[in-house]
């Protein structure tokens, strides 16, 4: 029987308002090995932690149980305090009298009867403690960058910068991601291009930085520090080391029917390509499922007219096996599909456009070479109205329930910069309220009103009727007025919802990463670990944890970086001593264990046992410590119980049950 | 005379609206094929629930212009369905005349000429869901 101590914290009164403290202590010390029991204001305080400290000194205490706020916020916090009054830090255990208790109670006596209850189940697993002794695990310095976009370029700069090499896997034969497709940004309408490239050249050029483009995660193992990758580098049909980017295959390639994904689908692209002029690495890859010579075997014109002997008809896909200490993710985002949205005529009318694709006609080196124009007949439109929130914010199965953050702005940008450049075209936008939280982002917003005269209407649109001749009929709200417009327009464009690029699922899965019901990637705390995933060891980067516009995306790919950093800095990590372990007597080798261990943590050996007096050879489990990850999985899988979780045994759990049924 | 909270709980139960859920977008008033000849509009419906002015609303012409499309509660993005709140400002009004509720099957026998058009086509396209 161990000599225990009770603590039970008022939490001022997040705890104290639905339980009574005393009542607590007082049950405490009826429990079988309890000396010791007392409350106090804020256990977690300085005050709260010497108190602890002088009991275990004065008491000569075995076992500490805390009753307090969930494990989560201060286990580390109260074994740190016993440890340096010289107690093994695992002899001590949490009761979580507030999440689990005060805070979803409201009657007094009921909470009560439940905090002692908790209480209870702690010292009996108290009781049943052992000291544990923490192990060290390796950290390689090295990390790895999933996702090229501006979020994923930040983060490798920063961490190179720190001095560890990064390597970045991006799915597109190029790195810029979706800023590289924007043509001014705001609220200071500089050319996008001209802000990215730079960092695009830099992350290139930079020692530490290994890009991999046209190459995809395909299966992740490991743990924090020591994560191995590997990266499926898919065949590009031109050899990268040979190639001089002199672009005379894509001049001359005959198949130039294939969509150009960069231009969303607007016009089309050769089937041997690069994305965009700035592309970086500057070398172009073959679109296997479209090139003429892949499909029917004859053609092969770009092979006879590469001066450099670069393209390579038999390349291979190629992969690559790579250890990491930290993973960051950047997998960035994607605009919603807008054919359930019919009311908006999107898919029946060329000249119903998202606004990434203004975006494109906007740009010099998009399919209108930067002239504004209608898609149908060329014609340059007089009337445009904007429509907001088109499938953001919506409760139904359609569109996306949050707000997409970035539209407000865009499309001040775009109708600001629409009636700059084009002062005789009428720019109408549809709003529901707009959101402009940012440094000079409402200011920038009203010049678009007052200077230079786009015309707000709020009211939501209800449909867009297109005309036989060819014009737009757009019957929307006006809210303030207490009106139904009807406006002939000549273009319409969309403020589509954003969602997570759709690939982040298959990511999240194998990085065993959590995301939300919206494929966002979940943070470790909402607001005190926002660029942390739960998971030890990846990180977040981006809009792939929520939406965020470019200011926000390269200040969390920057955190993002920092916490990597941290990781990558340590030469050790200290490993949980909370592990599986096999008892050699009762293992009959049977694999169970080994097959369920999502960790490869279990392996066998065949070894000398003696079984009272009985020496014989057997296959017996033995757990990697430094692998185990204390998930359990193999204790519950056991058939013959000799699987055990060290800190979280069979005996201290039934015990657990046993004093709550008491 | 009902007090107009009491009403305006009945007619949320009746439609099964809740009007907090609506953003006032105004897209329901934007879909509206009769916003022209209706004095309170589809989004004001809402709101009049909402601040329990139901004695309006029962006295509104719109009742009686809606034609049930129901296009508002298709493309409503929050899903408060204001078409519904109207037909059940219309079921109110008719209830309130003489009490009685009916069985769908009885209808046909009782169809004379006085009973509003939109109460029969609105609750045909009610039970056909």
């Amino acid at each position: 029987m161990q000599r225990i101590g009770v603590f039970v914290c008022h939490c001022g009164s997040n705890i104290a308002a639905t339980v009574d403290v005393k009542k607590v202590v007082e049950m405490a010390m009826c429990e079988p090995g309890v000396v010791h029991a007392e409350d106090y204001p804020y256990m977690c305080s300085e005050a709260g932690q010497a108190k602890i400290q002088a009991a275990i000194k004065e008491k000569n205490l075995g076992g500490v149980v805390v009753c307090s706020c969930s494990p989560r916020m201060h286990e580390n916090t109260f074994r740190k305090a016993a440890e340096k009054a010289g107690l093994n830090p695992y002899m001590v255990e949490i009761a979580n009298i507030r999440e689990h208790c005060s805070w979803i109670h409201k009657n007094m006596e009921e909470a009560t009867e439940k905090a002692v209850i908790l209480m209870k189940a702690a010292v009996a697993k108290v009781n049943l403690n052992t000291p544990l002794q923490a192990g060290e695990s390796r950290v390689t310095k090295r990390a790895l960058v999933i996702g090229g976009g501006i979020a994923g370029i930040q983060t490798a700069l920063d961490i190179a910068e720190a001095g560890y090499p990064v390597d970045i896997v991006e799915k597109t034969p190029s790195i810029g991601g979706r800023m590289s497709q924007l043509d001014k940004t705001f609220p200071t309408l500089d050319c996008s291009a001209c802000i990215l490239t730079p960092k695009m050249v830099e992350a290139n050029a930079h020692p530490n930085i290994n890009i991999y483009t046209y190459s995809e995660v395909e299966k992740v193992s490991g743990f924090v520090g020591d994560f191995t990758v590997d990266i499926r580098k898919k065949a590009r049909s031109v050899d990268m080391s040979k190639c001089t980017g002199c672009g005379v295959c894509q001049e001359k390639c005959p198949n130039k029917k294939t969509p150009n994904e960069f231009n969303r689908g607007l016009n089309n692209r050769s089937a041997i390509y690069t994305p965009f002029a700035q592309a970086i690495p500057n070398v172009p890859v073959i679109d296997r499922e479209h090139c003429t010579k892949f499909l029917t075997g004859k053609c092969g014109i770009c092979a006879k007219v590469c001066q450099a002997g670069a393209v390579d008809y038999e390349q291979q896909d190629e992969i690559i096996t790579e250890k990491y200490g930290a993973i960051v993710v950047a997998t960035g985002f994607n605009m919603i599909n807008l054919d359930k949205y019919d009311e908006y005529a999107y898919s029946q009318s060329k000249d119903v456009i998202t606004s990434l694709e203004l975006e494109r006609i906007m740009n010099a080196a998009g399919p209108t070479k930067g002239h504004l124009e209608r898609l149908s007949d060329g014609k340059a439109p007089k009337e445009m109205v904007f429509i907001q929130c088109v499938g953001s914010r919506c409760a139904d199965k359609r569109g996306k329930s949050y707000c997409s953050k970035i539209c407000c702005m865009y499309t001040a940008k775009h109708a600001m910069l629409i009636r700059d450049k084009y002062p005789d075209v009428n720019v109408t936008v549809f709003y529901i309220d707009v959101r402009t939280p940012g440094k000079n982002f409402d200011e920038f917003y009203r010049r678009a009103v007052e200077e230079y005269g786009v015309n707000y209407i709020k009211g939501q649109v209800g449909k867009v009727i297109p005309q036989p001749d060819g014009k737009l009929l757009v019957q929307g709200s006006d809210l303030l007025s207490n009106k139904q417009i009807l406006k002939e327009a000549d273009m319409v464009v969309l403020a589509a919802a954003i969602e997570p690029e759709p690939g982040v699922r298959n990511i999240a899965t194998m990085l065993t990463a959590s995301i939300d019901t919206n494929d966002f990637l979940t943070e470790a705390h909402a607001k005190l670990r926002p660029v942390e995933s739960p998971t030890a060891g990846i990180f977040l980067s981006g809009v792939c944890q929520g939406p965020k516009d470019i200011p926000e995306t390269v200040s969390q790919a920057g955190a993002a970086a920092v916490k990597a950093i941290g990781l990558l800095a340590k030469d050790k990590l200290t490993t949980n001593p909370c592990t599986a372990k096999a008892d050699e007597l009762m293992c009959n080798g049977c694999s169970q264990c080994a097959n369920v261990c999502p960790y490869g943590a279990i392996s066998y050996e065949t070894k000398l046992i003696n079984d009272h007096g009985v020496r014989e050879d057997r296959r017996v489990a033995v757990v990697n410590s430094a692998l185990c990850q204390g998930c359990g999985a193999c204790t519950v899988t056991c058939p013959s119980g000799a699987m055990d979780l060290q800190g979280f045994s069979n005996r201290q759990i039934l015990a657990e049950v046993d004093a709550i049924c008491r | 005379m009902k007090s107009e909270k009491k009403q305006a709980e009945k007619i949320k139960e009746i439609s099964g609206v809740n009007p907090l859920k609506c953003m006032k977008c105004g897209k329901c008033s934007a879909t509206c094929p009769s916003f022209a000849e209706m004095d309170i509009k589809p989004h004001q419906f809402v709101s009049y629930v909402q601040n329990e002015e139901i004695e309006e609303l029962t006295k509104s012409v719109s009742l009686w212009k809606c034609l049930s499309c129901f296009a508002c509660v298709e493309r409503c993005p929050r899903d408060v369905k204001p078409g519904k709140i109207i037909d059940a400002v219309r079921q109110l009004v008719e209830r309130e005349k003489d009490g009685d509720y009916l069985s769908p099957n009885e209808i046909p026998e009782l169809l004379d000429p006085e009973i509003p058009q939109q109460l029969l086509v609105s609750a045909f396209r009610r039970y056909r869901r």
